[in-house]
């Protein structure tokens, strides 16, 4: 008997077509008013101005670094607005999209990458955890928090972003299996964007990444990642399900990383011209785009107005990130520890000594 | 009230005294539930508390670090257990770069309480990766407490004091010491978690130690003074941070300090216990400190094991060096 090869299956959900044309799939229904496709429309917009805004602000020499998320505006959006207020979101150190969807202020996200800062934000008030560095590292945590929704009972949900690159991660796979056996609410988001700074998919896996799922033993699926409608719907979909207790699944959103892995890599050392062409076809923005003009739902003001709304914004980054406050020698020992440690107490009071055997600038 | 228990019993015994206390704490770990752990340290627990909260888990340390962490960003409070020192590496990125981190990288927003149970140190026979003492990684990363009883009156309070800590508490367990025997008073009042205790008085010289070798320096100090060598004994139980005050007052009275572990000197807790001596006794050091442990070599098959784990011998022969200046 000859051994079955995996059955190939590269298909994905798309609810909105490259050309801007909308498409039906009776297993995720979408039925979105006007206005609810116009807020979605400025969502990428605005995320791709932040992401804009934020690059040329490095190369200002005004951040030390930024992590571009150019073409994945959809998957992140369609994601982070399919979260309802008492969902919680892990994400990696990319997803400034998600992070605009949980009213986290971008100009903390440019503190983190100015130096300001490490995070600061509050989990909790925003449903949105820390960004997490360590490739895969937030994944067991998402889980293990949305074990702890499971235990109190509270039915709400937990989706963890993580990558291609990732999800070779020990961690990752663990998070699966520990999601798989403990039955918790939490909804795996794969943004496939091809390369892991300069290795490609196939470095990573031999099967397309959605179908690991099964193997763990919960459902995986694929998802036009530049379409923003078809990450909305299939992400409701699988929060949905794992709210009820149907447990955890695997969305995988196929898109493309646009832009550098960050301000420090260069692309153009380990990938065609053309492939970054082709993939600018199928952009996440000017479908919508198109279909809103199509559909006649939006005149030019609503364009121009969201033009002026995303410079006023660009404009607040610009000034809000030059005047965000270096932080002070004080705040090194702050959070070290929540409770007193004497070892600290001592390094700070013999850095405080330190620092006042200098004559202040104004008295010299 | 008193009862005499084993260290293992007392760490039962304040485990579920924290799971009463608190419906936030949960237990999780490999085997510690219908098993009760390999060393029955949770014995009886599952059965009392419920699966929900004495959880058996994957066999997957670095998930039992990253899942605590998510259950403590949740409002809980996670006691996990690696199963065996030798298998904490598995987790040390969760630990390390996570844990340790989180609070601080929240600006104090999310608060780690979590417990991370590990059997450590030799002495028992084992294979490979069940002898280790890796306590100077732990205590060399900030945003961790390292504490370690070596007597069942510490091992019931300090795991209680572990548990309500807001930190992450790094918690090492003597194993060898397991079995060991002593009157519990349930009703006393502790002393602060961070602090040392000179467990014996002596006044020719200090012998810092903490963990499994705290019995073992008790019966060389016995010993000693046979011979006329007033030993002093102090008990770190807690190593990150260290109880300076009651190190160096006591090298203070004495004039000398050898520090003994089972741990590789190089580089390990009595490397500081040395420097911070040497910075803050100066003028009363009669002779440098000297250490005596494990040597620069992986934990030795367990026939040699008495040879790398300093013994009664060895460390009154470090002692009488230090008594020779």
């Amino acid at each position: 008997m000859a051994i079955p090869s995996h059955p190939p299956d590269d298909s994905f959900v798309q609810l909105l077509t490259p050309e801007g044309e909308r498409r039906e799939n009776p297993d995720f229904p979408l039925d979105l008013d006007d206005d609810a496709v116009r807020s979605l429309y400025r969502d990428l917009v605005l995320v791709r101005r932040i992401d804009a805004e934020a690059t040329a602000l490095q190369r200002q020499g005004e951040l030390g670094l930024w992590a571009q998320l150019l073409g994945q505006e959809a998957a992140q959006v369609g994601a982070g607005r399919a979260l309802r207020s008492g969902d919680m979101a892990f994400p990696t150190y990319r997803e400034h999209g998600v992070a605009w969807c949980r009213d986290v202020d971008p100009l903390t996200l440019l503190g983190l990458f100015r130096g300001t800062t490490n995070g600061g934000w509050d989990p909790e008030a925003h449903g949105f955890a820390l960004y997490t560095i360590v490739i895969g590292d937030q994944c067991p945590q998402a889980v293990g928090y949305a074990m702890g929704m499971q235990h109190d009972g509270a039915e709400d949900a937990v989706m963890v972003f993580f990558g291609d690159g990732a999800s070779s991660q020990g961690d990752v796979n663990e998070g699966f299996i520990w999601a798989s056996v403990f039955n918790a609410p939490v909804v795996f988001f794969c943004q496939n964007n091809q390369w892991a700074i300069s290795e490609p998919l196939e470095r990573q896996t031999k099967i397309p990444l959605f179908q690991r799922a099964w193997g763990f033993g919960f459902p995986g699926i694929r998802v036009d990642g530049n379409d923003v409608l078809a990450c909305l719907a299939v992400s409701r979909h699988m929060l949905e399900r794992a709210r009820e207790g149907s447990g955890p699944s695997l969305i995988e959103a196929f898109t493309y990383r646009m832009g550098a892995h960050t301000t420090s890599d260069d692309p153009t050392r380990y990938r065609l011209d053309s492939d970054v062409e082709a993939w600018r076809l199928r952009d996440p923005l000017e479908r919508v785009r198109s279909f809103l003009h199509k559909q006649q739902l939006v005149d030019d003001a609503f364009f121009t107005e969201l033009d002026e709304e995303a410079e006023v914004m660009a404009k607040r980054l610009r000034n809000g990130v030059r005047n965000l406050p270096d932080p002070q020698p004080a705040d090194m020992f702050a959070h070290a520890y929540a409770e007193p440690n004497s070892l600290l107490t001592r390094q700070h009071a013999e850095l405080d000594a330190y620092l006042a055997g200098f004559v202040p600038e104004e008295a010299r | 009230m008193s009862e005499t228990m084993t260290l293992a019993k007392a760490l039962n015994s304040g485990l579920r005294k924290a799971l009463e206390d608190d419906a936030k704490v949960l237990l999780m770990g490999e085997d510690i539930g219908r098993l009760g752990g390999v060393f029955r340290v949770t014995d009886a627990l599952q059965k009392d508390f419920g699966e929900d909260r004495v959880i058996d888990t994957p066999l997957a340390e670095s998930s039992i670090l990253g899942t605590a962490i998510g259950l403590a960003m949740r409002g809980y409070r996670p006691v996990a257990e690696i199963q065996f020192d030798g298998f904490v590496y598995v987790a040390f990125d969760q630990i390390v770069s996570q844990l340790a981190k989180m609070h601080a990288r929240s600006d104090g927003h999310v608060k780690m309480p979590v417990t991370v149970r590990i059997p450590y140190g030799g002495g028992i026979g084992a294979v490979e990766h069940h002898s280790e003492s890796p306590e100077a990684y732990f205590a060399h990363t900030a945003g961790l407490r390292v504490l370690t009883p070596s007597n069942p009156v510490d091992a019931f309070w300090l795991i209680q004091q572990a548990v309500v800590c807001e930190d992450p508490v790094i918690f090492l367990e003597p194993k060898r010491r397991y079995w060991d025997k002593a009157e519990v008073d349930i009703d006393a009042t502790p002393i602060p978690f961070d602090s040392a205790r000179v467990v014996r008085s002596g006044s020719d010289v200090t012998l810092v130690t903490y963990g499994p070798m705290v019995r073992t320096c008790l019966e060389a100090a016995a010993a000693a003074e046979a011979d006329g060598t007033s030993i002093e004994v102090v008990d770190l139980r807690s190593l990150a941070p260290l109880d300076v005050e009651t190190v160096t007052a006591s090298v203070g009275r004495t004039g000398r300090c050898v520090v003994a572990h089972e741990a590789s000197v190089f580089l390990g807790v009595a490397a500081e216990v040395a420097a911070v001596v040497t910075q803050e006794c100066f003028y009363e050091l009669e002779a440098p400190v000297l250490r005596v442990g494990g040597f620069h070599t992986p934990y030795p098959p367990s026939r040699l094991e008495r040879l790398y784990l300093p013994d009664l011998d060895r460390i009154l022969d470090t002692v009488d060096r230090a008594m020779a200046y």
